[in-house]
């Protein structure tokens, strides 16, 4: 009975420790994480770590007690989104500390709001540099204009990162992320808040260029907290239009909050590259050539 | 009943230059039967109603009859300059209707969902007003769905960016219809210039008393807010918006209960697309039967088309619905890149919607039917253009990882069948497989659609599925390629023929 089962042991002894040693070997290689999409779980380090403290700022604190009337009082974690959006804006990203203290105002479990930061993509928990530049490579930028492969390489050419890195400046970091919803303006890319659209990667180097002569003109620091830009409280537009419709000389109040405009430098404003001012046709309207219509087309059967 | 056959047996009994008493009698109570006589003489069958003559070409909408005059930007997005061109005109006697006059105008008008399903937004906004709604103490909410992340689709954008009173008018009115007491507007995160204008075209709206308390004097109150979503994809569906809305992962929810019976915050709720919601205003001032008059029967209206991709001069534009997709790109795209022969594909209604061969593209009417009859969808109505130089794999390959990045991972089969789909499409771009693979993706995605609890399951899986369909060929054609390339077709997994000759091939046992 032995002699029947020793040599089977034997074999069998050898082939596990052959396994195990193989299996050393294997967990060595292990396969690295795809760069453009960030680690699910919080690994301590030392700028991202819970004794680090934080709290809103005295605007923020005003922003939050508004915000927090939208909701029903008995569900406050529903302000949870717009909390975590304002921390991330204050501090420059989502930190460990920025969600639990967004757990303490909302009386939540922190795992709640570990939950929703790491389902939401636009919430960078990790550092991300001061110009976070989103090129969109979804088909529709893919197939229109010259196509996103030639932004992709021409950012990546020109900065000397690949999507998922930042500069060792700390002023650009480069991801590539799914459809914008600009798609009749491919290829695009979103720089912070702006999108930039109908790009060429002329018209692209163009633009990382001026960004990058803003921040030497101007003494921005790379990786600096707070850099998502300071048009969190609602600057942007006051004349009735939105931003890069107004042509692209002017000068955008949302721009000049972030102190580029000061020392006269003056940045492409977002929105399409190519001349045209929005989504119309690039060769010339082919509709709402005439005046608008007023009142005079409504019903006229008495309903109203 | 007796007049139509009346009307109909006379001219085949007699001669026409007499009419018999009776028949005259009979045909002049009938009204519109006498015009109609000569058509009818052939043949025996009662037809009750002449019919209108059948248009039968649609498109070619006149400027006077488009809803979003400033789709262009001709024109500021503030209250003042809305009012000019017709917004919050008569929004209070609208107000004063009461709910059920402005259903059944809506279902009159044959007004669909724009987000892409099409369900017939009358009977979906009746649903709110269910028997004994009104002795339900629970608040009502209505939810303007403008996560607008389908690839191709950029229609939303416009509105919020350049008509945002529209939409806030179209919240008041929608909700009085549903008898809602607030509405929640969820718009993407990406979209911070079009939150900022909506922001402000809400605060006007609130200072000149149009929304709040005692909306436009009807005594009737009404909030409307805004929350920002924060870059998934998942949440344009409704249930899982709703669950992003409260404050957790955008995770869809299992259906029934409907939201308009348990919902945003366990209330009676309901998700509407931007551009239902928008055009709704408009309708009931201009009359349901005037926005009937567009496009094909059930299928009528006005609808913002997205041309993008191949195109000479990819645009924004509204159209008459049933529009021939020819001439919608000839018309306002500048046509396809190389002239109308040079075009290989479209996808017609946003990324989910299974994808046209060149050939099927010559005839095709864009709305739900029609392209439902060519075993696509209109869904948002985004063209994606593809002309002889796309590479159609890659073109949807690059779809199968779009959805594999932004499956939720509630459910296995959509989990697990991105990830799948993702990595044999990666390998069918290369021809890094086997004929027979094509079978295989094909049963998997069947496999999928219809087994998740929202719809993303259907939306990876159909354009695969158009793919197959349509482009097998050249999916047989790259693997035969890569074949004669490397000396023989790749083994399972895209490893090399002679991998196994390499010792490349060994599992953890051997």
């Amino acid at each position: 009975m032995a002699s029947k089962l020793v040599p089977g042991l034997s074999r069998s002894i050898a082939q596990a420790s052959r396994q195990s040693i193989r299996y050393q070997c294997r967990s060595l290689s292990a396969t690295s994480r795809v760069a453009s999409e960030a680690l699910q779980v919080h690994r301590d380090s030392p700028e991202n770590n819970p004794s680090i403290p934080f709290q809103f700022n005295a605007i923020n604190q005003k922003l939050i007690a508004e915000i927090l009337k939208r909701y029903p009082p008995q569900y406050k974690k529903a302000a949870v989104m717009p909390l975590l959006d304002l921390g991330q804006r204050q501090h420059g990203f989502t930190s460990i500390s920025v969600m639990n203290e967004v757990a303490r105002l909302l009386e939540m479990p922190p795992m709640r709001v570990y939950e929703v930061a790491t389902f939401y993509t636009m919430y960078n928990r990790d550092p991300v540099g001061r110009f976070h530049i989103q090129a969109c490579t979804t088909t529709p930028c893919q197939l229109g204009g010259c196509g996103s492969d030639k932004i992709m390489a021409a950012i990546e050419g020109h900065l000397g990162i690949h999507p998922g890195q930042t500069t060792e400046d700390g002023m650009f970091t480069f991801s590539e992320v799914e459809c914008l919803g600009a798609c009749v303006n491919a290829p695009m890319v979103q720089i912070n808040d702006d999108y930039y659209e109908d790009l060429t990667p002329e018209s692209t180097i163009t633009l990382l260029k001026a960004l990058q002569a803003a921040a030497e003109d101007t003494g921005a620091a790379g990786g600096t907290a707070g850099l998502a830009g300071h048009s969190n409280t609602g600057m942007g537009s006051t004349k009735g239009e939105a931003r890069g419709q107004s042509g692209q000389s002017e000068k955008v109040e949302g721009q000049a909050a972030r102190g580029y405009q000061a020392k006269g430098v003056k940045l492409p404003s977002p929105g399409p590259m190519s001349g045209r001012k929005t989504c119309e046709p690039l060769a010339g309207l082919t509709t709402l050539k005439g005046e608008p219509w007023g009142n005079e087309t409504l019903r006229t059967d008495g309903a109203l | 009943m007796v007049t139509s056959r009346a009307a109909t047996y006379k001219p085949l009994s007699t001669l026409s230059h007499r009419l018999q008493p009776s028949v005259s009698a009979a045909s002049r109570l009938s009204g519109a039967h006498t015009a109609s006589h000569r058509q009818q003489r052939r043949e025996l069958a009662t037809v009750q109603d002449a019919p209108p003559p059948k248009r039968t070409h649609f498109g070619g909408l006149k400027d006077q009859d488009r809803i979003f005059q400033n789709l262009y930007g001709h024109h500021g997005a503030d209250l003042k300059s809305a009012m000019k061109y017709g917004d919050w005109y008569k929004t209070k006697e609208i107000l004063l209707k009461g709910h059920d006059w402005l259903i059944s105008e809506i279902k009159a008008s044959g007004l669909r969902g724009r987000g892409g399903a099409g369900f017939p937004s009358g009977m979906k906004w009746s649903f709110m007003n269910f028997k004994d709604w009104d002795k339900d103490t629970k608040p009502r909410y209505l939810v303007v769905n403008a996560d607008e992340g389908e690839p191709g689709t950029c229609k939303d954008r416009e509105i919020m960016r350049k008509d945002p009173h529209k939409l806030v008018e179209g919240c008041l009115v929608a909700g009085r219809a549903m008898n809602c007491s607030a509405a929640y507007i969820y718009i993407r995160g990406e979209f911070y210039h079009e939150t900022t204008v909506l922001q402000r075209a809400i605060q006007e709206a609130y200072k000149e008393g149009l929304i709040g308390k005692n909306a436009c004097g009807s005594g009737y109150d009404f909030d409307i807010f805004i929350h920002r979503g924060m870059g998934a994809y998942v949440c344009g569906e409704e249930t899982s918006l709703i669950e992003s809305l409260e404050g957790k992962p955008g995770k869809p929810r299992l259906k029934p209960p409907f939201p308009a019976s348990v919902g945003l915050f366990g209330c009676p709720s309901t998700v509407a697309n931007v551009e239902t919601i928008a055009v709704a205003p408009t309708i009931i001032r201009r009359g349901a039967s005037w926005f009937n008059s567009f496009g094909r029967e059930r299928n009528s209206g006005t609808k913002l088309f997205c041309i993008s991709g191949h195109v000479n001069y990819p645009c924004t534009v509204e159209e008459e619905m049933s529009i021939p997709l020819k001439e919608l790109i000839e018309k306002h795209a500048g046509g396809v890149r190389g002239g109308w022969d040079n075009l290989k594909a479209v996808i017609p209604g946003g990324s989910s919607t299974p994808i046209l061969p060149a050939a099927q593209c010559n005839e095709q009417l864009m709305d739900f039917d029609a392209l439902k009859d060519s075993q696509s969808g209109l869904g948002t109505a985004a063209v994606i253009v593809m002309d002889k130089s796309a590479d159609v794999v890659r073109a949807i390959s690059r779809l199968s990882s779009f959805y594999k990045h932004e499956s939720c991972g509630q459910c296995t089969p959509c989990r697990e069948g991105t990830k799948w789909t993702e990595q044999i499409m990666k390998r069918f771009e290369k021809g890094q497989a086997r004929a027979r693979e094509i079978d295989m993706l094909q049963e998997l995605t069947k496999q999928v659609e219809g087994h998740t609890i929202c719809a993303l399951g259907e939306a990876f899986a159909w354009p695969l599925q158009g793919l197959v369909r349509h482009f097998r060929p050249e999916l047989e054609a790259r693997v035969k390629g890569y074949a004669e390339a490397h000396g023989g077709e790749a083994r399972a997994g895209g490893w090399d023929h002679d991998a196994q000759k390499k010792g490349l091939l060994i599992s953890p046992g051997q």
